[in-house]
């Protein structure tokens, strides 16, 4: 099996606690600041439990005594007062967290996040209609900038988590949830749905490419152009047998008559890192193997075995893998 | 006591003490053979067979885990495939909560709480009899379903549009929801059960601050089972008139809400943990008594913290909700609420510390589980802590540290107890001892392999590791914990066989029991190891909250109950003092006839609706034969 090359930020990619952006590295601080205090509490009980249990281990027994008694009431009720005193200042802690999430401001970038059976769609919306775009799977973002995502569930419900960027918030059908993210460094940042959401949940992640200003804008211009027309014969080919199969039923190709909305839209496909959902690196190959047998890669996905022939299959990967 | 008027010749007091015993077994006896096991409604025959079912599902439910640990030791295995697996973790959650943890607990209360109390049966033992059968019908629906690769996939919490008409398809969420039904059937006959047991038929004397912590925890449990279940069964009829008859409760296309689910299901959900920790609490705070070997300190306490962790249950749904998309301020006001319940148990937690440290311990099996239930406990509990947190929440909610977060508080916080209490009561139970050296063996192999396949889960959750996934890639940084927790599951396994062999093998080699083998100092041990049909020869009269301590040599009795009919004496529900002498009905096979009965509807009902109409005839039928006057002694009453 392909394997998805670990890109960017170094070893781990999916992590709360190797964070690049503002939202996660508070929560990161959050959640550091309370397992120690947690950990202290835990210690201390411990402590408490194996002196209990060694003082009177061979002692006869006694009744209980008022003095004794009395004193044991008043250590008890000192570790209530402690447990309520921690909790507290828990409760106050999380509050303050809370309201720093999520500030957005107007003008920030507005993405559309679509979660559906086992992928991700997006919408870039532009001040101007004209900038708007679709893509699929791979959201880029400048670096440094608020991004608001605005999160819909088309079909059941999903999660949206990239642990390095945000904390998750859900994709409910029926509601309009919304994150923002923001990132401070350049980097690839893997997510992954994180509320189940059926036969391939374990196969739902997306990436975030955050990248400088200039080439942000660059790759959105890209994007929003239509799709490079074919450059050599095999290209050419596929793109007609792309069009005469059901492909052409499901998915958009934007510049031509590929206009299906069932899955994801390919005008830039091959620009992307990956395909189906951050199972593979795209490659004409990968993207061979997966036309040829979506079943068996990724079983229930919502892509049925089209039937072709091998110079057709040929073709069409050839042609995909040209979308820069 | 006072004597109401009836032949005198059958009286306890009038006859000698073999004669006594010997018509008290004639009237309460179970005949033997397979008419009488159909038949009978003895509280203790009931609740052995409850128990002993519902470690036969948390067997089955570990074969579950296991398989589900093969295949994650390894990325993108091919093992299980993704259907498979969803039904697994499904029945493995599913199995664990509503067939062994919340049954197990009630089963453990159908036993003793009569014992507890001092009374002869529990109120209502035919309804008894009647749940127990509609418990085994329920997981019998469940696994058979599994079995012909019909069971449910939908997660434990069968979150629609997931679950709904849309995309769950065939009748797998219908299976689901429907099991709900029965063992919510089952579960609210033995809360009312219960209630009424505790509230009206304990020992002359056992006023309320002389009831055993065991009993006050079945109490307030029972309490929470009758306040949480109407949710549940709220939620999943919507459900199943949504995808059986095309209503739209939970469909947004249609104004339905897709939020009113988790709302309705956590409001009972939440709860149904207590209904589950509760209980296990309450086994600790009664079994470290004989270990510590004084009283539990601050008695008044530890029922204050019962009780306020039942209500508190009830305000702390929405944490389970906190990344859906709720308003902020609202959920601040669930985190309050969520850390407030660490009061209440950290006031428990104090005074068990407290009971051993001015305690002489004696180290034996059960007392074992207490501490290891103490070390474990804790970090369940502050896990959840953590959990409560809104901001800390929205990064590990649906991660593997909230799949060891409760497994923590799930087999820490409510397993190690139940275990130590078999341990505590087998020789009640079975009249004989199970062995302390498998006993340590097996408590040591479980606690190291619990916390050696648990504790890493948190980390993997902090890597981003989803729950609910069935393989993950190779590529991310997983597979080596991942194998280790695999690997440690196996010794956790290895643990719970032990355990499990040591019980067959005590209950037909163990050492004899005595009647009182822990010195203990609650009702159940007045009476023979195992105790008679009839309980007790005389209903014992108590005169404090330890009887058997104070009154060592003579624990006084009250008489005046006839012996040629079930009889039982009814208290005051403060004071508990003697009103009334009560009959208890007799061996029926009639609750069984209407268990089958029911359940032909229920499962039918998954099928067509006209089962409802149709199904509820058998139904009439079974509760008219039930309810009928058969000519016996105890209906004159
Ligand atoms: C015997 C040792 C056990 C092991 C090794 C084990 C293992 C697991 C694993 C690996 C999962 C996660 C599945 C996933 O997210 O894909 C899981 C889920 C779960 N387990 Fe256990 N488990 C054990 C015992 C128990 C017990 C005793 C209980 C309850 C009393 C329990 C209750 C649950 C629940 C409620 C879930 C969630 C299911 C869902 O997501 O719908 N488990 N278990
Ligand atoms: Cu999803």
């Amino acid at each position: 099996m392909l394997a998805v090359p670990l890109t960017g930020c170094g070893g781990n990619w999916q992590s709360v606690l190797d964070v690049e952006g503002s939202a996660a590295i508070s929560l990161k601080h959050l959640i550091i600041l309370i397992v120690a205090v947690c950990s202290v509490v835990w210690m201390l009980v411990m402590v408490a439990l194996i002196a209990a249990l060694w003082r009177t281990r061979d002692a006869h027994p006694t009744t209980p005594e008022p003095v004794r008694e009395r004193r044991m009431t008043l250590a008890v009720t000192g570790a209530v007062v402690a447990t309520i005193l921690i909790i507290s200042t828990f409760t106050v802690l999380s509050f303050i967290a809370t309201r720093t999430l999520n500030v957005a401001g107007q003008d920030d970038l507005t993405i559309r996040v679509r979660g559906l059976q086992w992928w991700w769609g997006l919408e870039y919306i532009g001040p101007h209609p004209s900038q708007r775009f679709e893509t699929a799977n791979e959201i880029h973002i400048p670096v440094g900038r608020n991004v608001r995502l605005k999160l819909e569930g088309l079909d059941v419900i999903h999660s949206f988590w990239v642990p390095s960027l945000a904390g998750k918030q859900d994709l409910v059908p029926g509601r309009s949830n919304e994150l923002t993210i923001r990132a401070e460094r350049a980097g690839v940042y893997r997510g992954q749905c994180a509320e189940f959401c059926g036969m391939q949940h374990a196969h739902m992640a997306l990436l975030v490419i955050a990248e400088p200003q200039e080439d942000f804008e660059r790759w959105a211009a890209a994007q929003r152009q239509t799709a490079t027309p074919p450059i050599d014969e095999e290209a050419a080919a596929g793109l007609q047998t792309f069009l005469t199969k059901p492909c052409a039923a499901c998915h958009t190709v934007r510049g031509t008559a590929a206009a299906g909305t069932t899955g994801p839209d390919l005008t830039h496909v091959g620009s992307r890192r990956t395909i189906a959902s951050g199972m593979f690196e795209t490659t004409r190959g990968s993207l061979a193997a997966w036309i040829a047998d979506p079943q068996t890669i990724k079983p229930g996905n919502n892509m049925p075995l089209v039937p072709l022939k091998p110079d057709e299959l040929r073709a069409i990967s050839a042609y995909l893998a040209s979308l820069k | 006591m006072t004597r109401p008027a009836t032949a005198p010749d059958t009286r306890d007091i009038d006859i000698e003490r073999t004669r006594l015993t010997s018509t008290l077994a004639e009237t309460w006896k179970t005949p033997p053979g397979f008419w009488g096991a159909l038949t009978t409604v003895d509280h203790k025959i009931i609740g052995r067979r409850y128990i002993f079912t519902a470690f036969v599902f948390l067997a089955l439910g570990g074969v579950l885990a296991a398989l589900m640990r093969l295949q994650l030791a390894q990325p993108e295995a091919r093992l299980i495939g993704p259907d498979r697996y969803n039904q697994i973790f499904t029945m493995h959650g599913a199995n664990m909560m509503f067939l062994f943890a919340v049954p197990v607990m009630e089963a453990v209360a159908v036993y003793l709480v009569p014992l507890m109390v001092g009374t002869r049966n529990i109120a209502f033992p035919r309804l008894n009899a009647f749940s127990y059968w509609i418990y085994v019908a329920g997981g019998a629906l469940l696994w058979i379903a599994f079995a012909l690769d019909m069971g449910p996939d939908v997660g434990w919490f069968a979150y629609v549009p997931l679950s709904g008409p849309q995309y769950g398809a065939g009748k797998r969420a219908d299976i689901w929801a429907q099991m709900i039904t029965f063992t919510e059937l089952s579960a609210l006959a033995i809360a009312v059960e219960l209630v009424v047991t505790i509230f009206k038929q304990r020992a002359p004397g056992m006023t309320l601050d002389r009831i055993p912590l065991f009993v006050w925890s079945m109490l307030v449990t029972s309490f929470l089972v009758i306040m949480a279940m109407p949710a549940i069964m709220i939620a999943s009829t919507g459900l199943i008139l949504d995808r059986l008859f095309g209503t739209h409760f939970y469909n947004p296309a249609e104004g339905g809400d897709v939020l009113l689910w988790q709302h309705l299901f956590w409001f009972f959900g939440h709860p149904e943990v207590y209904i589950i920790f509760l209980p296990a609490a309450g086994m600790v705070s009664t079994m470290i008594e004989p270990f510590a070997r004084r009283p539990a300190f601050g008695y008044l306490g530890l029922v204050m913290a019962l009780i306020a962790t039942g209500i508190l249950a009830f305000g702390l749904w929405v944490h389970h909700m906190f990344v859906a998309g709720l308003p902020r301020l609202g959920d601040s006001f669930f985190t309050a609420s969520s850390m407030a319940i660490a009061i209440p148990a950290g006031i428990q937690m104090f005074c068990w510390l407290a009971t051993l440290w001015d305690g002489r311990p004696v180290f034996k099996t059960p007392l074992l589980f207490i501490i290891g239930f103490i070390v474990t406990f804790v970090i369940g509990g502050l896990t959840g802590v953590m959990v409560a947190s809104v901001p800390f929440d929205t990064q590990v909610h649906d991660t593997y540290f909230v799949v060891a977060h409760f497994h923590y508080v799930l087999i820490g916080g409510a397993v190690f107890p139940l275990l130590g209490a078999v341990h505590y009561w087998f020789p009640k139970l079975t009249g004989r001892m199970m062995s302390e050296t498998l006993g340590r063996w097996s408590f040591w192999l479980i606690i190291v392999g619990f916390n050696a396949t648990f504790f890493p889960m948190h980390i993997l959750g902090l890597e981003g590791m989803p729950r609910r996934v069935y393989t993950y890639q190779p590529d991310l940084p997983w597979h080596g914990l991942n194998v280790f927790i695999s690997l440690s599951a196996v010794v956790l396994t290895a643990g719970f066989l032990l355990f499990f062999i040591n019980v067959l093998k005590s209950a037909r080699f163990g050492e004899v029991a005595p009647d009182n083998p822990w010195d203990a100092p609650t009702l159940e041990w007045a009476t023979t190891s195992p105790p008679p049909s009839y309980n007790f020869a005389m209903i014992p009269v108590v005169g404090s909250l330890h009887p058997l301590w104070d009154e060592r040599d003579t624990l006084p009795v009250a008489d005046g109950l006839r012996t040629d009919r079930r009889e039982l004496i009814v208290t005051t529900l403060a004071a508990a003092e003697p009103q009334a002498r009560e009959a208890s009905p007799r061996n029926s096979i009639w609750p069984l006839l209407a268990a089958v009965a029911t359940t032909i509807m229920l499962i039918w009902s998954i099928f067509s609706p006209w089962a409802v109409v149709w199904g509820s005839i058998p139904i009439a039928v079974a509760l008219i034969g039930w309810f009928w006057p058969k000519g016996t002694p105890e209906d004159e009453s």
